[in-house]
């Protein structure tokens, strides 16, 4: 069953292979594209599933992450603590904290006072799921998404918390997420790469971000993450120089073809025909990105949706728009960060700022995509590397407070491609310290969109420096109460 | 063309659905070999399929079934007592053959669960092994080499030394026949920019061009051997293995200044210091009795790794961090093991335990650091403790090498050994908070044990082991490194790995024969790269006929001479020699080139001097590609995307790709638009003959004389430009803005921008960026 599947598929690539060669060079590019391994030559020394194609029927196509960098609150946002608020200022009980391992930041406090949220929340949706004031239009969508609230992870600070959410391990050098996506699925879109990064930044405290984020570790470089930025030139290097149009680069490009051809007849070497190809996919590239990218078109109501920030480019919101398109122009993966969520003091004033930055544009994207009918196949992910402290960091005051890193307990959120819509998953105990019930690990997290990508996270695998690696390491499962 | 793709292509779809039927490509019709090797044949398959449950690691070991060593393999099941998983001689006897051969899929193993199983090719050669005795032997890799004796070649006019007749025998044994040598031209930038990253100069062009004799290659040879960019070339590969940076790493990613320690790498490779010298000072460079200040500098690459400034984190869990890159860095460059796979569990391919990892660990465990000592800040932080301070003194003497070039205070992070033992212990899972059995420092036993009457135990003694006559590994892994650096793929081709995961070499003799060659003479390590260059292997001609295509597409066996792209520092290198804009002073502190806008700024946690991007401008511009900053977490992306390491962690082996980034680069880059208009303007300013111009850039950036039918097609496009330059005036004024170089002046815009468009077209052929 599993090889006629597979000879199917490799009957369908042929066909559409071999019928897109008489278009000419620009097509050869495009076959490698839909199966980017097929051709390479480092696709590791033996392929124990064929890149570029699902195990089995996929559920979404492709994924948007809305990554909120610094880790926001959960107590704040999506898990409701009443508790604490009534418990304002007493001491976190040993019997909750279990000598659980503290930040730096935090051990050396003589005490822990548990701290309630500033802001109120209230109920939404079939699931009376409670949401706070800080996200009315992530409350809006509330049917459409799935939120978890027993995320946890192993990793207390932010470069190893990340990179293991991005690569599924702390220490950096292996594939991101977006690299597995593009090496098991390739790329819908010949013009554009197959997994794309954009950032933008509040205003609260922010933690970096790094490119070991989107590095295609040990995989092709075909992979890697490729940046979009709000400058003047949204991929690095796309815009020719002043003083050349397109039509001069054509002539360019023609002679340079002619050039390598004639080096190509005295080589013979085929890395001399793929440097040919690739000038023309960077032509392509050079007329589709800025086409793409250019928001101004774009009609009023979708302006009005995502809010007017979306046409200042840079901004999350304006990411949120052009990650829709990027996603409906058949980009596999798209990273967005969005930095500033790392509030270890002045919480009320920095989350709200943060808050009102992504709240109306995230949820723009879901009922974006749904009005065109995507997002059935466009998965989207919306969340941070860890939680919150229950507890106060620093001084604690009326209508003041902060909350150090908390490994144990942290929300998300999802929507589309397959994930169960309107529900809640996961329970944190009334303190909100440790999970009660449903925990999510982040492997498990990575099984299950993969999953859902139709792959399977024990077969997709690439062997390296003698050793298969996978996404999800060597742990890992499928969470089905996740799944629509 | 074209069809040529289309066969291609039918025959990849072909080879893939071979895959699936679970046969290992190409080897479906191979025959099975007269004598089975177990090293050879054998191991490939049980260390793949059959070890991660039946191997090395103890705790995931199942029906207590072992085997990887003989005298497990052989005894009795405990499982299924009175049976044997091998019986010499008969496998029908053998559960092992049993079970692998069974159609019973609740009895076959691998276990279809696992997703892994053996072609129908690997059960016979398994078969057949167990009929000729199932001899096991040890891991070759694990056995010291010896000198082998020179093979019987038939061609033997064609060998120059002993390296050409053991690749000649391996070719003659695949009936291969070796291409001839290169036209000189060619040669001569495969020679220069081997040995010195730099395309050749027209002179040197010139001067090699009337003398091509052996006697005059060998002159060649030894002038770029004693070239001071020699060092900078050598050190390229050597800030990989020491994943040096000019940042300190993680979330902040602040400022360090551990450039002194490359000047000293550079240094040492044109002083010619041997390879056991050179990793001796680098090792324990501190604990040398009486050490002087230069040894004292080459410690700092173990304080190369990177350094946490993030206010709050546990200070045990990242000095741990730091002691674990230190030990999986000298396990991978200088033993080519991959010895970090047994820091969380035993090893489940190689004879490594989780306690050895721990022992080696220890060696590294006992340096006067902490997990974080400083949060970003000014120049304070640039070094941590333990630290040395480079006086006007040491500028005037010994450590004349390092360029500094301002009176500020300049401190470098090295090591130093506490006063007292820190304990090691086994590590559960790898956590730092989960210490358990306490060790002392050791090597891997499969390699070579400790000898403690011979070496004092601390990284003194250890870098006596490294380079103790019996020790396996040490000269295999450094003379493979250096044989991938110029053909490309190294003997083993996983460099970093020699395990029983890691490839087999693909010429065992050859490696062993240079190995100890390479020790007999005092590990010199010119005198290594000498011999190779010299070989009749080295100076073939790199066409690739169809056949050979066919019959060796990575060229294994060697019957061609390399061709492959540059570095990301070599591209960028002959972008700056071959325009004249190379400023070639050598070593100081790191350079900010043009680099797109914002990037820094929009990856930046907001702390410390790296949270902008300050450009240089003047001759920091013009520098070698070594000497471009490298920010961590964003390094610099012309360099990233032609492959470079991003220096988060030690390696040892770059990919080589092609894609269409790299095409954006050479059409856009302001360095390349630069170089192509000073090169166009210097042209002409001398000379205003357009065809001898066109002729003089290419052989400047080709390193060839071009072909006429390449010098016409040029001058018709020259002539096109030109005439659209003249109907445009305002965008040739436009195109000639690029770089911050001075205009030339008195040149006629439109045949300037026109040679300018000439010329980056010739920066952009394939052949340009290649090693041919």
């Amino acid at each position: 069953m599993k090889n006629e599947f597979i000879e199917h598929h490799l009957n369908m690539n042929r066909r559409k292979f071999l019928s897109r060669l008489s278009l000419g060079v620009g097509s050869l590019a495009l076959g490698s594209l839909l199966v980017p391994d097929l051709f390479g030559k480092s696709s590791g020394e033996e392929a124990p599933f064929i890149p570029g194609m699902p195990h089995f029927a996929p559920k979404a196509k492709r994924v948007i992450y809305l990554f909120q960098n610094g880790a926001p609150s959960q107590l704040e946002s999506f898990d409701y603590k009443p508790k604490l608020r009534e418990m304002m200022g007493q001491e976190l009980p040993a019997s909750i904290r279990m000598g659980q391992r503290l930040t730096g930041m935090t051990s050396g406090q003589s005490s822990f006072p548990l701290v309630g949220s500033h802001f109120d929340f209230k109920q939404y949706g079939e699931a009376r799921a409670w949401i706070s004031d800080l996200f009315p239009h992530t409350a809006g969508i509330v049917d459409d998404i799935c939120i978890v609230r027993s995320m946890f992870t192993e990793a207390i600070n932010h470069d190893p918390a990340l990179t293991f959410f991005q690569t599924g391990a702390q220490q950096g050098n292996r594939a991101s997420f977006g690299s597995w996506m593009s090496y098991g699925l390739g790329s819908e879109n010949k013009n554009l790469p197959a997994f794309c990064v954009l950032l933008s930044r509040g205003k609260g405290n922010g933690q970096g971000v790094y490119s070991k984020l989107w590095s295609n570790g040990f995989l092709d470089s075909i992979h890697q993450g490729v940046q979009f930025s709000s400058g003047e030139s949204p991929v690095l290097y796309l815009n020719n120089p002043e003083g050349i149009d397109m039509a001069n680069r054509r002539q360019m490009l023609d002679q340079l073809a002619a050039l390598n051809d004639q080096s190509y007849k005295e080589f013979g070497d085929p890395e001399i025909n793929t440097k040919i190809q690739q000038y023309e996919m960077a032509y392509r590239m050079q007329t589709a990105v800025p086409e793409l990218t250019d928001l101004s078109r774009e009609s009023d109501d979708i302006i009005k949706l995502y809010g007017p920030d979306c046409l200042v480019p840079g901004t999350f919101a304006a990411n949120c728009l052009l990650s829709r398109k990027l996603s409906e122009s058949g980009v596999r993966f798209i990273q967005l960060y969005h930095q500033g969520w790392d509030q270890h003091g002045n919480l009320p004033n920095e989350m709200a700022g943060q808050a009102k930055d992504v709240d109306r544009a995230s949820a723009a994207l879901i009922t974006d995509l749904k009005q065109r009918g995507l997002l059935d196949e466009t998965l989207v992910i919306w969340g941070g590397e860890f939680g919150r402290t229950n507890y106060c960091q620093g001084k604690m005051t009326a209508d003041n407070y902060g909350r150090d890193h908390h490994p144990r307990c942290f929300s998300i959120w999802m929507a589309g491609g397959g994930v169960k819509p309107g529900i809640v998953y996961g329970e944190t105990d009334e303190f909100g310290y440790n999970i009660v019930k449903d925990p999510v690990h982040v492997h498990d997290f990575h099984a299950t969109i993969l999953h859902l990508m139709g792959l399977d996270h024990e077969k997709l695998t690439f062997k390296h420096q003698g050793r298969r690696y996978r996404l999800t390491d060597v742990a890992g499962k499928v969470i089905p109460g996740l799944m629509a | 063309m074209f069809q040529r793709c289309v066969r291609l292509t039918i025959c990849s779809l072909a080879f893939l659905s071979a895959c699936n039927n679970g046969d290992a490509p190409g080897n479906q019709q191979e025959k099975l070999p007269e004598i089975v090797d177990y090293n050879f044949d054998i191991r490939p398959v049980l260390s793949d399929k059959c070890f991660a449950c039946h191997g090395p690691d103890a705790n995931k070991r199942e029906a207590g079934l072992r085997l990887d060593i003989a005298d497990s393999a052989y005894k009795a099941l405990r499982e299924t007592p009175g049976a044997h998983a091998l019986v010499p001689g008969n496998p029908m006897a053998s559960v092992l053959y049993q079970r692998i051969s069974t159609t019973d899929s609740s009895m076959r193993m691998p276990p279809p669960s696992t997703n892994m199983a053996l072609s129908n090719y690997e059960i016979k050669l398994i078969e057949k092994w167990i009929k000729q005795g199932a001899k096991y032997k040890p891991h070759w890799a694990f056995v010291a080499p010896v000198t082998p004796a020179l093979p019987k070649v038939n061609k033997e006019k064609w060998a120059r030394n002993e390296i050409d007749y053991f690749v000649l025998a391996r070719m003659e044994e695949k009936g291969l026949e070796p291409n001839p040598a290169a036209d000189h031209e060619r040669l001569l930038k495969r020679l220069c920019l081997d040995l010195t990253g730099l395309p050749p100069s027209p002179e040197r062009m010139d001067r090699f061009a009337k003398d091509t004799s052996d006697a005059g290659y060998e002159r060649m040879v030894d002038e770029l051997l004693a070239d001071s960019a020699y060092g900078e070339k050598m050190a390229v590969h050597w800030m990989d293995v020491a994943r040096y940076a000019d940042s300190h790493g993680y979330q902040d990613d602040n400022y360090r200044t551990m450039w002194p320690w490359r000047d000293w790498v550079i240094h040492a490779f044109n002083e010619n210091l041997s390879y056991k010298d050179f990793i001796t000072w680098q090792l324990a460079g501190d604990m040398i009795p009486g050490a002087t200040r230069e040894q004292l500098l080459a410690s700092g690459f173990n304080r190369n790794h990177k350094i946490t400034e993030e206010g709050g984190v546990i200070d045990e869990e990242y000095r741990i961090e730091y002691v674990t890159d230190r030990t999986n860095t000298f396990g991978k460059s200088m033993l080519g093991i991959t010895i970090e796979c047994a820091h969380c569990h035993d090893h489940k391919y190689d004879p490594f335990s989780q306690k050895e990892y721990y022992e080696l660990f220890a060696f590294f465990n006992n340096v006067k650091e902490v997990g974080l000592q400083s949060v970003v800040g000014g120049p304070e932080t640039y070094a941590k403790t333990p630290y040395m301070e480079i006086t006007k003194e040491d500028l005037k003497g010994v450590l004349s090498f390092i360029n500094k070039q301002d009176t500020n205070r300049l401190i470098v992070s090295v090591m130093g050994e506490k006063d007292t033992t820190r304990k090691t212990y086994i590590l559960g899972r790898g956590n730092y908070d989960n210490p358990t059995l306490e060790v002392q420092p050791e090597t891997p036993h499969a390699v070579l044990p400790f000898d403690i009457k011979q070496y004092p135990a601390n990284r003194l003694g250890l870098a006596g082991w490294l380079f103790d006559k019996r020790n396996p590994l040490t000269a295999r892994v450094f003379v493979n490194q250096q044989w991938q650096e110029i053909f490309g793929r190294g003997i083993v081709k996983s460099t970093g790995d020699f395990g029983m995961q890691g490839d087999l070499p693909s010429n065992p003799q050859l490696l062993d024969w240079l190995a100890v060659d390479f020790m007999r003479h005092g590990w010199n390590i010119k005198r290594l790269m000498k011999q190779i260059v010299m070989t009749t292997t080295y100076r073939q001609s790199a066409t690739i006929s169809k056949e050979k295509l066919k019959a060796d597409p990575e060229n294994i066996y060697l019957s061609r001479g390399p061709r492959f792209r540059l570095t990301a520092e070599g591209v960028r290198d002959l972008v700056l020699k071959s325009s004249g804009l190379l400023v070639p002073e050598i070593g100081g502190p790191s350079v900010k080139p043009y680099q797109p806008k914002g990037l820094w700024e929009m990856a930046t946690s907001g702390r410390g001097i790296l949270a902008t991007y300050r450009q240089d401008h003047g001759k920091s511009l013009y520098r070698r590609g070594l000497y471009t900053f490298i920010k961590r977490t964003v390094p610099p992306p012309s360099m990233m995307i032609f492959d470079a390491s991003n220096r988060d962690q030690c390696e040892v082996k770059r990919a080589s790709t092609n894609t269409p980034l790299q095409a954006l680069i050479m059409l856009n880059d302001p360095t390349v638009l630069e170089a192509s208009r000073v090169l166009a303007s210097r042209l002409m300013q001398k000379d205003n003959n357009t065809t001898s111009n066109i002729t003089k850039a290419f052989r400047l950036i080709v390193c060839r004389t071009p072909q006429k039918r390449e010098v016409d097609l040029l001058q018709k496009y020259y002539d096109q430009q030109q005439q659209l330059y003249k109907q445009q005036p305002d965008n040739a004024v436009k195109l000639l803005k690029h770089g911050e170089y001075p205009m030339a002046e008195h040149l006629d815009n439109a045949s300037w921008a026109a040679m300018m468009q000439v010329i980056t077209t010739i920066y952009n052929m394939e052949e340009t960026l290649s090693k041919t």
